[in-house]
């Protein structure tokens, strides 16, 4: 008995030494690994090295010193934001921001790709979805700017107003037209490029389906109620995984572009004011603090939308 | 089989176009008006009389654009970001790719989960900005390149795609003696033309309307790309100096001097998104192609 375990745990040693161990893989493919080599120092520089800065959230960071030599000052900068006059305000327009997106954003897409799935004219529906998927790709500088073109003083829609006999407003100089801007110029950038993958799913359902409701007299909207909605039903469950994170994750570069003072009481958010205090004010420490609570609440929001969807025994992410 | 539409089922069908054109009509017109603003005579412009078609056309509002020497030479710098580091993208994922599709490749899932880690977490704004000043890249070409070239999304959309490569192709051009570079390059890339361009079209028209990046990494306005000489311009409502002496004259009219920025500023806009508009036709199925694979890969 004793003999044969023995006999095992040599065979087993020489085979680890010789055919199946790192050490002979990277004989045998070393290409592979020279290949490989220079992507994972990219991560690690690129990815990593970021990730490892996050400490500094914990420290008082001095640029001479570096991350090693700068002090420990432990909830110091979390503590200190919590007491930050600025705090209520911040954490109440991107959460309320996000929430409306999502609100708003979220069902538009479904919508379309169930009215697009109706449209039996190919060449009508081609038109369609190149139009709407166009303004995915422009930039948001553009999508900023023609906003502002549109919406401005001397902007087509205030014209329009004036030449109805009714008074200018001034969209970009009061906070209380912000949301409404950010969501509803959201909308008209994503609606076509977030309903492709519902269009995708809609296309593979069983068209006997539809036939058999037919037959059984069921009329056009009844059939798009009952059989294509719930057949991209668990695309939406997972659509809304995802996007209850981007509930504190808002576009930082569209609210950043969009606002400006004035605006500061809708439409001042987490991550405008990390930026702020991080990148125009120098305080590294305390900006990061912040950024880094962020992602920890985006994190929680995505698994606690995940958590319900499994317990109610619907699609989930893990 | 054959459906027999009954009336509510036509009375659908005409909703149903209605809504989508309004819906067609709506994302179109704001480019069609800006469109005739920048060809439209100055005076019609500053008199709002352009609503929908152009009055009076001229192009003068282009010619001013390309005489702007910052505009030219921030068009330039987003062409060179762009190209290069659309090739960066495509180069480095494929070299990590290859290696993640072979069996034999036996540190396989310790990569795997490197990478993946990123796909999840990341070290935010301000240590990102600190991790590329420490490395000394604040105000070089680099900055705005590499970290996006580092994706683990694109490496597993051409992942995907190697994996597809018959083995027994692999296979026999190892027994020709043939070593992994020459797979990589002879063999397995030639058959995914299709992937590498979806990753290269996704790469460039990020690259081209990347703003923030630009914002933090290039202090002089010698290296800004497009994205932010367009946001002094339409955000800041800056008039460009050189812009300004090209009309001088026509100051002292301040009806036409209104229309005619307003003209310039729309010409920008279609100086930059120019491009994109003359390739999206041509690459919109790749587009549509990446996001399909992209999601059922999770």
């Amino acid at each position: 008995m004793e003999n044969i375990l023995k006999k095992k745990q040599i065979k087993s040693k020489r085979r680890h030494l010789s055919r199946t161990g790192y050490l002979y893989d990277l004989k045998m493919n070393y290409n592979l690994y020279l290949m490989i080599l220079p992507v994972a120092l990219g991560f690690i520089i690129f990815h990593y090295l970021p990730m490892y800065g996050i400490i500094i959230a914990f420290k008082d960071y001095d640029l001479i010193k570096g991350y090693m030599s700068s002090p420990w000052v432990g909830l110091k900068h979390f503590i200190s934001f919590a007491k930050d006059p600025y705090f209520p305000r911040v954490v109440r327009n991107t959460f309320i921001l996000g929430f409306y997106s999502l609100l708003w954003g979220f069902w538009p897409p479904i919508v379309l790709a169930l009215l697009l799935n109706e449209v039996k004219d190919g060449y009508f529906k081609r038109i369609t979805q190149t139009i709407s998927y166009f303004p995915h790709f422009i930039s948001v500088v553009v999508i900023v700017g023609m906003m502002m073109e549109m919406l401005g003083p001397k902007g087509f829609v205030n014209n329009l107003l004036n030449a109805w006999g009714k008074d200018s407003i001034a969209f970009f100089n009061d906070a209380k037209y912000f949301r409404m801007l950010y969501i509803l110029s959201g909308i008209w950038q994503g609606i076509g490029w977030s309903s492709i993958l519902y269009l995708a799913t809609l296309s593979g359902v069983d068209q006997e389906l539809y036939e058999a409701a037919y037959i059984d007299g069921a009329n056009r909207f009844q059939r798009v109620w009952h059989i294509s909605l719930p057949s991209i039903m668990p695309t939406i469950t997972i659509l809304l995984i995802l996007n209850t994170a981007n509930i504190i994750d808002v576009g930082f570069e569209k609210v950043y572009l969009m606002s400006n003072p004035s605006l500061y009481e809708t439409a001042d958010v987490i991550q405008t004011y990390v930026y702020r205090r991080g990148i125009i004010n120098k305080n590294f420490s305390y900006a990061t603090a912040i950024g880094l609570m962020n992602s920890i609440i985006a994190f929680l929001l995505l698994y606690v939308a995940n958590f319900i969807s499994r317990k109610k025994g619907e699609t989930s992410l893990w | 089989m054959k459906y027999h539409p009954s009336l509510g089922s036509k009375a659908f069908d005409v909703a149903n176009y209605i809504i989508l054109s309004l819906l067609v009509a709506s994302i179109a017109y704001p480019f069609i008006y800006m469109f005739s603003v920048s060809v439209s005579d100055a005076r019609e412009v500053a008199l709002f009389n352009v609503k929908f078609l152009p009055k009076g056309l001229q192009w003068e509002a282009y010619k001013t654009v390309f005489n702007q020497r910052e505009t030219v030479r921030s068009y330039w710098n987003s062409i060179l970001y762009t190209s290069v580091g659309t090739c960066l993208a495509v180069l480095f994922s494929s070299f990590a790719a290859y290696p993640l599709s072979r069996k034999k490749f036996k540190a396989r899932s310790i990569f795997i989960i490197i990478f993946t880690i990123t796909m999840f977490f990341n070290g935010g704004i301000i240590p990102g900005f600190l991790n590329i000043q420490r490395l000394g890249l604040i105000n070089t070409l680099w900055a705005i390149v590499l970290p996006p070239a580092f994706a683990m999304r694109n490496i597993i959309l051409i992942r995907t795609n190697f994996q597809q490569v018959p083995e027994s192709l692999i296979e026999s051009a190892y027994l020709d003696g043939a070593n992994d570079w020459y797979i990589l390059f002879k063999i397995v890339l030639p058959l995914s033309k299709a992937i590498l361009a979806t990753i290269a079209v996704f790469a460039s028209v990020g690259l081209w309307n990347s703003y923030f990046p630009p914002l933090l990494y290039l202090t002089s306005s010698e290296k800004a790309p497009l994205t932010i000489i367009l946001r002094r311009i339409l955000v800041a409502n800056e008039v460009l100096q050189s812009g300004q002496d090209m009309f001088m004259d026509s100051r002292s009219n301040s009806i036409a001097y209104q229309g005619k920025v307003m003209s310039i500023r729309m010409a920008t806009i279609f100086v930059t998104i120019g491009p994109i508009v003359l390739i999206y036709p041509f690459v919109q199925k790749y587009f549509v192609k990446g996001v399909m694979i992209g999601s059922l890969k999770g």
